[in-house]
C-alpha cells in the first residue's frame, strides 16, 4: 500500500492546509505578535535587560567596594605597623636620652660633689688658716697681754712694735 | 536519534493496524449487530455507521450498502485504529468534550451561494453517533463533526432533515488512485459530499472545492483560548514589570523568566547577535504559542486540539518567518543568494538556482517538522488507546478489551510523557531555526569584506 492512498484514503485531513483555518491561523500570530509581543514581550524584555545591567552595576561596584575596602585594611595595616615602629623607636630614643640624662646627671652630681668637697676642703683649709692666724693673733695678743702685763712694769712702750713684728713674723711663717 | 525511532514506530503500528483490521473484517461484519460498546464509550468507529443502518434504516437499504462496500472493499463493521486516529487529529466544526460536541459558529462560502453564517448546532449534532448532523443547511452538512456540502448543486439550499452519511472508497482517476468519497442519504436517493477548499493543490486529495470554510472551528476556537489565556499571562506580567520594577520576580515570574532567558541567551544572541532586540518579540511569539499549543494539544479529554500538528498552521508560521527573514536581508545576504563571492563563474550557474530554492525549502522543511513531529505524537497516542478496541473487537471481546487497555495505558502513558518533551523540544526547535535564519540574513560579513 503506497503512502499516497493512505492518505488519499482516509481522509488525512491534517497534511491540507484549509483555507479558513489558515486565514484565522494568521489573524492569531499576527494579533499575538504584533500586540503581545509589543505590549507584553517588548517591556518584559526591556525589564529583564534592566535588571540583568543593574545586577552587573551591582556586582561591580560591590567588586570596587570589597577592592577598596582590602585596599584601605593594608593601607590601615600598614600605617598601624609604622607606628608601632615609631612608637618603639620613641621608647627606645627615650629610654637612652633618659639614661643618658641620668648618666650626665651622676656625672654632674659626682663633679659637684667632688667641687663641693674640695671647695670645703679648701674652706676648711682657708678656715683651719684663718682659725690659726686667729689662733696666732689671739696668741699673739694674749701673749702681748700676758708679755704687756708682764712687761708694764718694765718694758717701754716702743717695744710693744718690736714684738708686733715678731708676732707677724709668726704669720708669715 | 528519537524521531527516527518515532517515525518508525509510527510507520510499523500505522501498517500493522490496518493489516490488523483488514484482517479481522469479515468476522467483525459478523459481529457488528451485537455492538454494543462502541455505543457507550464515545470513539469513532465504522461499527457506529453499520449499527446506525441496521437500527435506523430497512432491511433492504442495509442489504444493498453491505452489497456496496464489499465491492468498495470497505467494511462498514470493522475499527479502523488510523481511521480513528486521524479523525480525532482532524479539525472539526464541534468541540468535543467527552462524550459531548459543543456546537461552533460556522461561516461558510460557496461561490454559488455566498456567505452561509450560522451555528452548528443547527445541524442537530447528535452525541450518540460522533457528531454527524440530521439536518442540511444551504447545501452544507455535518459529517462526523466535519462541515461537507453536497456537490449536486440541485440539492436544496435551505434547511432540510437528511439520513444517514455513507463513506465509500472510489476509484477517481484513470491511474487507479482510490479516494474515501461520502454520501448523505436524502429522499431516498445518495447525495456526493464535498471536502473544504484546502491549499495543497490536490497533492494530497484536496483542492479547491465547491466551499470555503472559515468557520470558528475546534482548532480555531483552541487558538483563541490558548491567544487570549498568553495575552492575559504575559500582559500582567508585563503589568508588574512596570508597577514595580527592579523587584525581585514572584509568582508566573518565577516561571516564564527563565523561558525567555533562555530564548535571548541560547537562541536570539548567539544566531543573530547584536541586533537580536528587534526580533526578540517576534521569536519569543513563536516559541510561548507553539509550546502552548503542542501542550494543549496534550490535554485528554479537552478536545484534543491538534493544531501545531496541523500542516495550515505551521505553513502559516513558516510563511511569516520567510517574510520577515526575506525583508530583513541586508546587501551580504541577497549577494550570497544571487552572486555568491569566492567562487569561480560557472558553479554559480549551479549554485544560484539551489540557493534561490532554499528560500522556499526552509520555510517547508521548518513547517513540515513541527507538523510531523505532532502529528506522529498524536497519532502514536491514539493508536495505542486504539488497541483496547481493535483487542475487544468493537465490544464482542470485553476481556480482552480490559486486558489491552492495561497495556495501552502503559504505553500511551510512556509516549504522553515523551510528548511533552517534544512539545518543548519542537517549539525550541522552531525558535532556533527561525533565529538562525534571521541571523543569517541580517549578519554583516566583515571577514569577507576584508577579502575582496
Amino acid at each position: 500500500m503506497n503512502l499516497l492512498n493512505i492518505i488519499f484514503l482516509l481522509e488525512f485531513s491534517v497534511i491540507k492546509p484549509a483555507f479558513g483555518f489558515m486565514f484565522w491561523a494568521t489573524v492569531v500570530f499576527l494579533i499575538f505578535w504584533l500586540f503581545v509581543g509589543k505590549l507584553a514581550f517588548k517591556p518584559i524584555v526591556r525589564a529583564l535587560n534592566q535588571r540583568a545591567d543593574d545586577i552587573q552595576t551591582s556586582l561591580d561596584a560591590a567588586k570596587t567596594a570589597r577592592e577598596q575596602m582590602s585596599q584601605l585594611k593594608a593601607e590601615n595595616e600598614k600605617i598601624m605597623a609604622e607606628a608601632r615602629d615609631e612608637k618603639m623607636k620613641i621608647i627606645k630614643e627615650a629610654k637612652e636620652a633618659a639614661n643618658l640624662i641620668i648618666n650626665e646627671s651622676k656625672e654632674k652630681a659626682k663633679e659637684e660633689a667632688n667641687r663641693i668637697m674640695v671647695n670645703s676642703k679648701n674652706d676648711i683649709e682657708n678656715a683651719k688658716k684663718a682659725a690659726l692666724v686667729d689662733i696666732k693673733n689671739q696668741v699673739g695678743v694674749m701673749a702681748l697681754d700676758i708679755a704687756e702685763k708682764v712687761m708694764r712694769k718694765d718694758l717701754a712702750s716702743s717695744q710693744q712694735d718690736y714684738v708686733k713684728r715678731l708676732v707677724d713674723e709668726i704669720k708669715m711663717n | 536519534m528519537y524521531k527516527v525511532f518515532k517515525n518508525s514506530l509510527f510507520v510499523a503500528i500505522f501498517s500493522v493496524t490496518r493489516l490488523f483490521a483488514q484482517q479481522h473484517a469479515a468476522e467483525m461484519g459478523a459481529n457488528a449487530g451485537q455492538d454494543t460498546l462502541a455505543h457507550s464509550v464515545n470513539i469513532p468507529s465504522g461499527a457506529h455507521s453499520a449499527a446506525e443502518e441496521v437500527h435506523g434504516a430497512g432491511p433492504a437499504v442495509m442489504d444493498a450498502n453491505h452489497a456496496e462496500h464489499a465491492a468498495g472493499g470497505h467494511e462498514e463493521a470493522e475499527f479502523k485504529a488510523d481511521e480513528a486516529a486521524f479523525h480525532h487529529i482532524s479539525d472539526l466544526n464541534v468541540y468535543s468534550i467527552g462524550p459531548w460536541n459543543l456546537p461552533l459558529p460556522c461561516m461558510l462560502y460557496a461561490p454559488n451561494k455566498g456567505w452561509s453564517l450560522f451555528s452548528s448546532s443547527k445541524f442537530g449534532i447528535d452525541n450518540a453517533h460522533h457528531g454527524s448532523g440530521h439536518k442540511a443547511i444551504d447545501g452544507y452538512v455535518l459529517n462526523h463533526g466535519k462541515v461537507m456540502r453536497v456537490k449536486d448543486p440541485n440539492f436544496p439550499q435551505t434547511e432540510v432533515e437528511v439520513g444517514h452519511f455513507t463513506t465509500r472508497e472510489e476509484v477517481i482517476d484513470e491511474k487507479g488512485t482510490k479516494k474515501d468519497v461520502s454520501y448523505v442519504e436524502y429522499n431516498g436517493a445518495e447525495y456526493a459530499l464535498e471536502h473544504q477548499s484546502t491549499a495543497d493543490g490536490g497533492l494530497f486529495g484536496g483542492g479547491i472545492t465547491n466551499f470555503y470554510d472559515f468557520s470558528i472551528t475546534k482548532n480555531v476556537a483552541g487558538m483563541f483560548l490558548i491567544l487570549a489565556l498568553l495575552s492575559w499571562l504575559f500582559l500582567s506580567m508585563a503589568k508588574k514589570y512596570k508597577s514595580a520594577p527592579g523587584t525581585a520576580p514572584t509568582g508566573i515570574q518565577k516561571l516564564i523568566e527563565p523561558l525567555i532567558m533562555f530564548i535571548k541567551e541560547e537562541v536570539a544572541i548567539p544566531f543573530i547577535g547584536a541586533k537580536h532586540e528587534r526580533f526578540m518579540p517576534l521569536l519569543l511569539s513563536l516559541f510561548f504559542l507553539i509550546l502552548a499549543l503542542n501542550l494543549f494539544g496534550q490535554i485528554p479529554f479537552f478536545g484534543g486540539t491538534n493544531v501545531t500538528g496541523n500542516l495550515g498552521f505551521t505553513v502559516v508560521l513558516a510563511i511569516i518567518v520567510t517574510l520577515v527573514v526575506n525583508f530583513n536581508g541586508n546587501k551580504h545576504y541577497w549577494q550570497h543568494i544571487f552572486n555568491m563571492p569566492g567562487i569561480p563563474g560557472w558553479v554559480k550557474f549551479l549554485i544560484t538556482p539551489i540557493e534561490v530554492l532554499s528560500i522556499f525549502i526552509k520555510p517547508l522543511t521548518l513547517s513540515l517538522r513541527l507538523f510531523a513531529n505532532i502529528t506522529a505524537g498524536h497519532i502514536v497516542i491514539l493508536v495505542f488507546i486504539s488497541l483496547i478496541f481493535m483487542f475487544g473487537k468493537s465490544g464482542a471481546n470485553p476481556g480482552a478489551a480490559w486486558g489491552a487497555s492495561v497495556a495501552s495505558v502503559l504505553l500511551a502513558l510512556f509516549i504522553s510523557a515523551i510528548e511533552l518533551l517534544v512539545a518543548f523540544i519542537q517549539a525550541y526547535v522552531f525558535t532556533l531555526l527561525t533565529a538562525s535564519y534571521i541571523g543569517a540574513a541580517t549578519e554583516e560579513h566583515h571577514a569577507h569584506e576584508a577579502e575582496h
